[in-house]
């Protein structure tokens, strides 16, 4: 094996912080395609640019997703790298392994990659990084016959994730692992043969804590809320503040509805004002829990700057109910693909879709009437659309009111 | 050998056989939990259960070797069972008590971190870089490696006014979606694309191409069968690149990082916000980069010294005002920070109140 010699990347091996470099170079030991790798990336950092080429058509018989062709434009000089293709696995629910099923996988790669990986990728899949077009059929049949499916990638369901949920948080307000598994195993065809426009990523918070941070990366985010109270125990009120919590400074000031007071020793929350924004409940979690109606809140588009500008998911169902078998659930998810296929141009994210087409022709689409909780504020200029159907309302409500006597705004 | 019969849409497995017994027992009951350093925290379910999590840095690049053992600790201590975080952190789940210290001895014996938990700097979201994507223009992983370095007090021990989320793209695509961090780190070209004319037609679509661009910066160039791009229009992103090879945007010399601050993804007091830019460009400096950690470091040092307790940097930002906040740091502000694409009518000052 030919030793490269890396005098840059080697000072990425120094300093308290776990190195990649070492990473590199620990698969390196006993592995051409790393070892090509380690030689490769050392010429990145001399050169200061990338040799990736754009990816090519790879894949698996049956899937149009799941790998990701990845090709060096330094092939004869690190031949170990000329194909270097991305494997991604499906990763269950929550990220939670047993050694036995991570040493299975570690040995498979070990047969027929790279011996490097990403624990996990950015949209959750176990990702096995750098192996060779002729070896992809072997690899699928190794993993999938025990019980491991490739994720996905292209303009496709992108594999859905979640947060840690019931598994280990009080927090969460319905059983994300479970949807995340149930959605998953819904969608396969979505997820293994790309038929939409563009990717799209579907990504469950159990509340608004959002540790998978949906909001900002799933074009559909399913947070988790609840309708009843904030039951308060007043004696653990007295622990945090006998444990010196600034109760005032830390909990009530910071109330973005100032709905909370704190006298000394009771703690009482005017709950029809609380927005459930999480912060009291996280900074006293032994004190305070939701109770009541549980479900979740759905958003809509969110995704990073390409093409036209960044954006954040936008309210489109502020409460609906989250349990098995998730009928509703499922049915809302059909219909917006439904409206998505309808509307789109190719590579166009469905944020961007609303965008160009108006939320009204949207929530129509999918049969969601408008309700104060979609929006920031209403309307600033007096450009709008009026139908026939909304003239028609309009009048028919003022014809009732002339019989009544009675004005409804 | 005969290779095994493979299976399709199978999915992956049921994540119920991955949970060890105590999650199994006190699953949806967990009653609270506890912070008991940046590296343990403790649930306490109903039951009375009490399940500890030692959480642990990764680079999140691992070699097979290092997932081993992972996998050995986890036999170990754990049962055999533990997980990884969305910020690619392993965490041991350790539910007898006596197995706690002995487990923390062994991962420091290894040289593994413990850290991350509560008001503190955890792992960083980033993307794969110069090390496997086509795109890149600076490397993902050496900054990491290189702030995280830096920043390792905020890791394991020094305590922050509330967490501060770093993350890194390597391009203006941010697969890591890190523009709602605390403080983000996106690489940028700063320079017209060239284009190979004579491969253009056998390589790309005109109206892709023509589509990809946000700024309608490209139109055709009939002449050449190839297109024309507008240097007053273009904004670099890189976008025309990624659909036809032949349009080349990488330069060594003119590609660096931005740095942008004040995102959020929780709704906890304030709504999730985007990350606002403040440094317009550093150049790439490897292995090192050390002006792009310099100024990040710097950034949180304001922050820990400025911010009250519970304040994420964007809330201390706008608190404070965004003139405090560059005259509190020193930043220098540019024409780059005032928004000329899609948010300008949203992010422009409408009142005369402002402090000097």
């Amino acid at each position: 094996m030919k030793k490269y010699d890396t005098p840059l990347i080697d000072e990425l091996e120094k300093g308290p912080w776990p190195s990649f470099v070492t990473e590199m170079k620990k698969a390196a030991k006993n592995n051409e395609m790393a070892n090509d790798a380690v030689g490769h990336l050392e010429k990145c950092y001399r050169t200061k640019v990338g040799y990736w080429k754009h990816g090519g058509i790879v894949g698996v018989l049956g899937y149009g997703g799941g790998v990701i062709g990845r090709y060096s434009e330094l092939g004869d000089e690190f031949p170990g790298v000329a194909h270097f293709h991305t494997v991604r696995l499906n990763q269950p629910s929550g990220f939670f392994y047993t050694s036995a099923a991570l040493k299975e996988i570690c040995d498979i790669w070990d047969k027929y990659g790279s011996g490097l990986t990403n624990v996990h990728g950015s949209t959750g899949d176990l990702v096995l990084l750098g192996t060779k077009t002729d070896a992809l059929e072997t690899i699928f049949a190794e993993y999938s016959s025990r019980g491991w499916d490739l994720g996905s990638s292209g303009s496709a369901l992108r594999t859905p994730s979640c947060c840690v949920g019931p598994g280990r948080c009080e927090w969460t307000n319905y059983d994300t692992l479970d949807l995340n598994y149930a959605l998953t195993q819904e969608f396969q065809d979505e997820i293994h043969r790309p038929m939409f426009s563009y990717k799209f990523k579907i990504k469950m918070s159990g509340c608004a804590c959002d540790c998978v941070a949906s909001i900002a990366r799933a074009d559909m985010s399913i947070i988790g809320t609840w309708k009843g109270h904030i039951e308060v125990n007043q004696d653990e009120v007295k622990n945090y503040a006998k444990n010196g919590m600034d109760i005032n400074a830390e909990i009530v000031n910071m109330c973005p509805t100032q709905c909370i007071s704190y006298d000394g020793k009771d703690l009482k929350i005017n709950n029809a004002e609380c927005s459930r924004c999480m912060h009291c409940i996280s900074k006293m979690t032994k004190a305070l829990k939701a109770t009541g109606e549980r479900g979740a809140t759905i958003c809509i588009g969110s995704k990073a700057p390409i093409v036209v500008g960044s954006l954040l998911s936008w309210v489109i169902v502020p409460f609906i109910k989250v349990e098995p078998p998730y009928t509703e659930l499922k049915d809302l998810i059909r219909k917006i693909w439904e409206w998505w296929d309808d509307n789109a141009k190719p590579r166009e994210r469905i944020g961007e879709v609303i965008e160009m087409k108006g939320m009204r022709s949207f929530l129509e689409g999918i049969g969601q009437a408008p309700i104060p909780q979609q929006i920031k504020e209403p309307r600033k200029d007096p450009f709008m659309f009026y139908t026939e159907e909304d003239m028609a309302a309009f009048k028919a409500k003022e014809a009732e009111e002339k019989k009544t006597g009675k004005y409804k705004f | 050998m005969a290779l095994p019969q493979r299976k399709t849409d199978i999915g992956p497995p049921h994540y119920k056989q991955f949970l060890p017994p105590i999650i199994q027992k006190n699953y949806g009951k967990w009653k609270y939990h506890e912070v008991l350093s940046h590296g343990v925290m403790v649930h306490v379910g109903d039951s009375g259960d009490k399940l500890w999590t030692v959480r642990v840095a990764s680079p999140r690049l691992l070699s097979t070797t290092t997932i081993r053992e992972h996998c050995d600790v986890a036999e170990k201590f754990c049962g055999g069972f533990f997980r990884y975080t969305t910020r690619n952190n392993v965490e041991f789940l350790v539910s007898d008590e006596k197995q706690l210290e002995p487990l923390k001895k062994d991962l420091t014996a290894r040289g593994f971190k413990m850290g991350g938990i509560g008001a503190a700097i955890t792992n960083v979201v980033h993307t794969q870089g110069w090390v496997h994507c086509h795109s890149a223009c600076t490397d993902a992983s050496g900054l990491v490696k290189s702030m995280m370095d830096e920043l390792m007090d905020y890791f394991e021990s020094k305590t922050l006014p509330n967490k501060l989320r770093l993350a890194v793209a390597c391009c203006v695509n941010m697969c890591g979606a890190v523009h709602c961090s605390d403080i983000a780190v996106v690489a940028v070209h700063t320079k017209v694309p060239t284009i190979a004319h004579e491969n253009f037609k056998n390589m790309c679509e005109l109206p892709t191409v023509i589509g990809s661009c946000p700024t309608r910066a490209i139109s055709p160039d009939p002449a050449n069968k190839s297109i024309k791009i507008n240097a007053d229009k273009c904004m670099y992103c890189g976008n025309c690149f990624t659909v036809c090879p032949p349009i080349s945007i990488k330069d060594p010399e003119r590609d660096g990082v931005a740095i942008l601050v004040g995102g959020k993804i929780n709704s906890l007091r304030s709504n999730p916000k985007f990350s606002k830019l403040v440094i317009p460009f550093i150049s790439n400096e490897p292995p090192r980069w050390p002006k792009a950690v310099a100024a990040i470091k710097h950034i949180v040092e304001v922050y820990a010294a400025n911010a009250r307790k519970h304040e994420r940097v964007g809330e201390w930002i706008e608190r404070i005002g965004w003139e405090r906040f560059f005259s509190l740091t020193g930043i220098d502000f540019t024409f780059q920070c005032i928004d000329d694409f899609t948010f300008m009518r949203d992010t422009m000052r409408t009142s005369s109140t402002f402090k000097w």
